[in-house]
């Protein structure tokens, strides 16, 4: 069983909507249309994206701390959108866990994305249909690209790489190492929807030093006045000099 | 939720039809024991066809809410997962028995199945609205559950939404059922004011106990479990863009918190003291055997209609989606 997802590292993401712009770019020229993008200039601009960076700002002033949160499909392994499709529009692909929406089946009805607790489901306004991140489906299987584009677009453009690209269910690989050695975690457990991709935490590197650490109390280059002079006879650090 | 109009004619249109349907079954069944006088077939047949175009207006609004309507016919394919496919199945074939109930009478097939002798010819047509009424209780689990199943909406994931949705289109079609025999059948006007009394009272006890369950809901879902940091203030700073999209738009309701209060008292008002007392004042009109009482009743199962649509409208608006907890501040 392969599953396919991202693993985006909070600890790096610096919020530069990199990301964000690479996947409308990428899913706006795309062989299943364009995304709407109405009054991109205008007063009211609005259009569909599949990936979105938000700002969270955690506890209180001084101690404060900015989390930039990239947020698209996690493409939940108990998908809650798709058994609700009347028309099996929605589905998860067998092969590599990947959440579609059939552009061709899709009647509009927008139930799915009230059945999508994360609000990652958006309907096209001029397409009438329901769309979504692609896991860019149609770029990594892409056999005429070189391999180490076979990425979704998202994944490429992130200039700190804070998004992993690979199959979670195979252990050794890259995304299921990060989620292991590094703390991942899925978002909203408590949904049982047991969402693919996976956050990395905030790291913190921290030294616990004692107020005593901060002087060395036996530095004998401190030590004030002239360093006592033993005599010949007595024995020294090496028997060889003396002091 | 941002309450659509489409869903909110369609669940209260189909439910009224629903409910006249199960009037007249109900009023047939009683005659055929003899417990209620029977009426000529004009009485079914006219009262089928006001069932069948409330549920042909709900059908016709429901595809105001699609994006392809053209493609409709599709959602009948998946009913092993979806409620909303079996709704799409269950409300043409509701609609289906109401026709062949109605038609039936009116070409008077009054053929004995299983020979009950009874002063109501015949036993065909109670055999066909069995299969109606079947269909009118699927119907209402179907449109309660498409709610019922979404367990993070938690003001929806109750019994209580089902039973509300039952109990409401009940209502609405008993009390349009009373207006309709004070034309018609004035001998059931009692009858279906009684009904509609019994009925209005239990909704009214089941709505308020899911408005006092949904006052004391504890959303499962925080900040902090959205985006995964263990602290007690986290505050969103941007939501990623300045202008609206799909997500601000769908799962907010997006009034101010006065009308959204209002809304409330409105369609507890609406729905159930005001119908109840027009009634009232119908049956006393009736009593003496004036015939203003029908638009008497016509106005009560208006009100109460309007009333239902603050319901549903007020149904929607206060469920909160965990989404929204991605969309507090633009920026």
């Amino acid at each position: 069983m392969t599953q396919l997802a991202l693993v985006i590292d909070l600890n790096v993401c610096v919020g530069c909507h990199a990301c964000v712009t690479s996947c409308k770019e990428w899913n706006t020229s795309g062989s299943a249309g364009y995304l709407s993008d109405d009054r991109p200039y205008g007063e009211d601009p609005t259009g569909t994206f599949f990936n979105r960076v938000q700002t969270f700002e955690v506890g209180e002033f001084p101690n404060t701390e900015t989390v930039h949160f990239p947020k698209s499909c996690l493409h939940c392994e108990d998908p809650p959108c798709v058994p609700v499709c009347p028309t099996g529009a929605s589905y998860k692909r067998p092969e590599d866990g990947i959440v579609l929406v059939d552009y061709d089946l899709c009647i509009g009805c927008k139930y799915c994305s009230w059945a999508c607790p994360y609000g990652v489901r958006e309907i096209d306004e001029h397409k009438k249909v329901m769309t979504k991140c692609t896991l860019c489906v149609d770029r990594v299987y892409d056999m005429s690209l070189s391999e180490d584009r076979r990425k979704p677009a998202c994944v490429l453009a992130c200039p700190t790489s804070a998004r992993l690209f690979g199959d979670v269910h195979d252990p050794e690989s890259e995304v299921s190492i990060a989620i292991r050695e590094s703390g991942g975690y899925a978002l909203m457990p408590e949904w049982g929807t047991k969402p693919a991709n996976h956050y990395l935490p905030r790291r913190k590197t921290r030294m616990k030093i004692h107020a005593d650490e901060l002087v060395r109390a036996d530095n004998p280059l401190k030590k004030e006045g002239k360093q006592p002079k033993p005599k010949i006879t007595d024995p020294s650090l090496d028997d060889v000099t003396s002091w | 939720m941002h309450p659509a109009f489409s869903v909110i004619f369609l669940t209260t249109l189909i439910g009224a039809g629903q409910g006249l349907f199960l009037a007249l079954y109900t009023a047939q069944s009683y005659a055929a024991l003899e417990l209620l006088p029977g009426q000529d077939a004009r009485f079914y047949v006219y009262g089928s066809a006001i069932a069948f175009a409330l549920l042909t207006a709900g059908l016709v609004a429901s595809f105001f809410h699609l994006g392809h309507p053209e493609r409709a016919w599709r959602s009948a394919t998946r009913w092993r997962t979806s409620w909303l496919s079996r709704e799409v199945i269950v409300l043409p074939a509701m609609m289906g028995a109401v026709f062949v109930y109605g038609l039936a009478h009116w070409l008077g097939w009054d053929l004995g199945i299983f020979g009950i002798k009874t002063s109501v010819p015949g036993d065909l047509t109670l055999v066909i609205g069995t299969g109606g009424v079947l269909f009118a209780f699927a119907l209402f689990l179907c449109t309660g559950m498409i709610y019922a199943c979404i367990k993070f909406l938690q003001e929806w994931a109750s019994w209580l939404t089902v039973v509300n949705y039952t109990l409401f289109g009940a209502a609405s079609g008993f009390l349009l059922a009373t207006a309709y025999a004070a034309y018609m059948a004035p001998g059931l006007v009692k009858f279906y004011a009684a009904w509609t009394v019994i009925i209005t009272t239990a909704v009214f006890v089941t709505r308020i106990a899911s408005l006092i369950r949904n006052a004391r809901l504890k959303p499962k879902s925080t900040i902090q479990t959205a985006i995964g940091v263990r602290h007690s203030r986290v505050e969103q700073k941007s939501q990623g863009f300045m202008g609206g999209s799909f997500n601000t738009r769908e799962f907010f309701h997006g009034v101010r918190p006065l009308f959204f209060k209002s809304i409330k008292w409105a369609f507890l008002i609406l729905v159930f003291p005001l119908p109840l007392f027009l009634l009232w004042a119908g049956l006393s009109l009736h009593a003496h055997g004036l015939e203003h009482s029908a638009y008497v009743f016509t106005a009560a199962f208006a009100v109460q209609y309007v009333g239902l649509l603050a319901e549903r409208w007020f149904f929607f608006a206060q469920s909160n989606h965990p989404q929204n907890l991605y969309y507090q501040t633009i920026s």
